[in-house]
């Protein structure tokens, strides 16, 4: 059976690891190196490193850090942040990322996402939506990393998952931004919602505080993957701890 | 790092032999990354991996000559992912025909609800055969898989795993093998593989 993917998000920021709440006020919380080898000795199953200051200020990726992390690593990993073109994507994937992951520049050049998958292969592909809920409905924001130029891209979350998949795209992950970093638990409605529309690998994003919001997005949106970042970061919650209560749940996961 | 642990990687035309070299480093195999024929056929062991699509890997293959020299090699190859569907005659994905050293094609794996596609993440192996490659490797054991074709199992499996079905996971014939899993991100699992493959000979 495939089991369930329990993803740590490292947000990188100048080379360490950062954390902010509902992707403001980030502070240092470890190297990469070091966070990345305690995540795998832990029993992650993959690692996403996203540079949150790469796309708002114009920079590309540090790729440096990647194939330090490629080296030790022997768990897949997705870099995302600053990748605009294929030779973007194609130094991170030589440096030994498995997949890159992109988000406003899809959402600047949407086919982007075609020329990934056509030279990468799809699996390769991966496109993160920052997705919120409005009036109007669930809506794309673009620009998420700096709170001063974060706004709604003009289209509507669920048409943009079925366009990306369209596209090319392997892997979604939806990071719903009224959660992210509050612990309350995810967006079971809108992940269940872009679920039913969604045929490639769906990752959770954004409100995981406690090991019952982990089984829930699991049973009730159906999602592959879960990923979080600062209650991994902060030993609220150890891997091992929240693999063997999925496990007793009934919830496929690997030792 | 000894001559017996040296491995030729077939530069297939993917951008992600560096994660596959990475781990082959740590098991402190000297790895050298070719299209060479006369280096490939030097090879104590040579690996086949791949990302894309199998028509433009089969195509990089034809340009170097390798697709007739593959299928005469005498000793231990290793199709990774992609590579091991080269193996097959013939893939689905863009109508390719393929190496012809494993019988069978590879088809598209067709998305339902609870299955998406790729068949991405961890999965198991089940039914698994006797090999040396699989050596300290019990069904049940997890690795990584992503993929979107898969081939369906038959005399020359010799471990699948579950997706809508049972799928080749390892197949081999005579001193071919492939893997549909990535071995070099499956933990320490996939380091024993990769290390089996080291010791053949």
């Amino acid at each position: 059976m495939l089991a369930r993917r329990i993803i740590p998000c490292l947000d990188v920021r100048d080379g360490q690891v950062v954390k902010g709440v509902r992707f403001r006020d980030h502070r240092v919380v470890g190297d990469i190196l070091e966070l990345a080898c305690r995540y795998r000795d832990e029993g992650a199953d993959e690692l996403v490193f996203y540079d949150i200051t790469a796309s708002p200020e114009g920079r590309s990726v540090d790729r440096a850090w990647v194939q330090r992390v490629a080296k030790v690593l022997d768990i897949p990993f997705c870099v995302a942040g600053g990748i605009r073109s294929v030779a973007d994507a194609e130094a991170v994937l030589n440096a030994g990322a498995e997949k890159i992951s992109v988000n406003s520049p899809a959402l600047a050049d949407p086919g982007l996402i075609g020329r990934l998958a056509e030279r990468f292969g799809a699996q390769c592909v991966v496109v993160g939506i920052d997705s919120e809920t409005t009036a109007s409905g669930y809506r794309v924001y673009q620009f998420t990393g700096d709170p001063d130029r974060s706004r709604d891209s003009g289209r509507d979350t669920l048409q943009w998952v079925r366009e990306v998949q369209e596209r090319g795209a392997g892997e979604v992950v939806l990071n719903c931004m009224a959660s992210d970093g509050v612990r309350q638990g995810y967006d079971l409605a809108q992940l269940a919602a872009v679920r039913a529309v969604c045929e490639v690998p769906l990752v959770a994003s954004g409100g995981a505080g406690a090991i019952a919001h982990f089984e829930s997005v699991f049973r009730e949106a159906g999602v592959d993957a879960a990923l979080a970042a600062s209650v991994f970061h902060s030993g609220a919650i150890a891997i091992p701890d929240l693999k063997a209560s999925l496990r007793r749940a009934g919830i496929e996961v690997r030792p | 790092m000894s001559d017996l642990s040296q491995v030729v990687v077939i530069d297939s035309g993917g951008a992600n032999l560096a994660s596959l070299q990475y781990a082959l480093e740590r098991l402190g195999a000297g790895t050298i990354v070719s299209t060479d024929a006369a280096v490939i056929q030097a090879a104590p062991r040579v690996l086949l991996p791949g990302v894309g699509s199998a028509g433009a890997a089969m195509r990089r293959l034809r340009d170097c000559g390798l697709d007739t020299l593959i299928p005469r090699l005498s000793q231990p190859v290793l199709g990774i992912c992609l590579g091991m569907q080269l193996l097959f005659e013939a893939s689905a994905e863009g109508n390719t025909r393929c190496l012809g050293i494993l019988p069978g094609t590879v088809e598209r794996l067709v998305p339902a609800p609870g299955r998406p596609v790729p068949h991405m993440g961890w999965n198991t192996l089940e039914s698994v055969q006797p090999d040396p490659l699989l050596e300290g490797i019990p069904a049940g054991e997890y690795f990584y898989f992503v993929h979107g074709y898969a081939a369906a199992p038959d005399a020359a499996t010799l471990a699948t795993t579950d997706y809508g079905g049972p799928r080749v996971a390892v197949a081999r014939r005579g001193n071919f093998r492939g893997v549909q899993f990535h071995p070099e991100r499956s933990g320490a699992a996939g380091a024993r593989l990769l290390n089996n493959f080291l010791r053949m000979n």
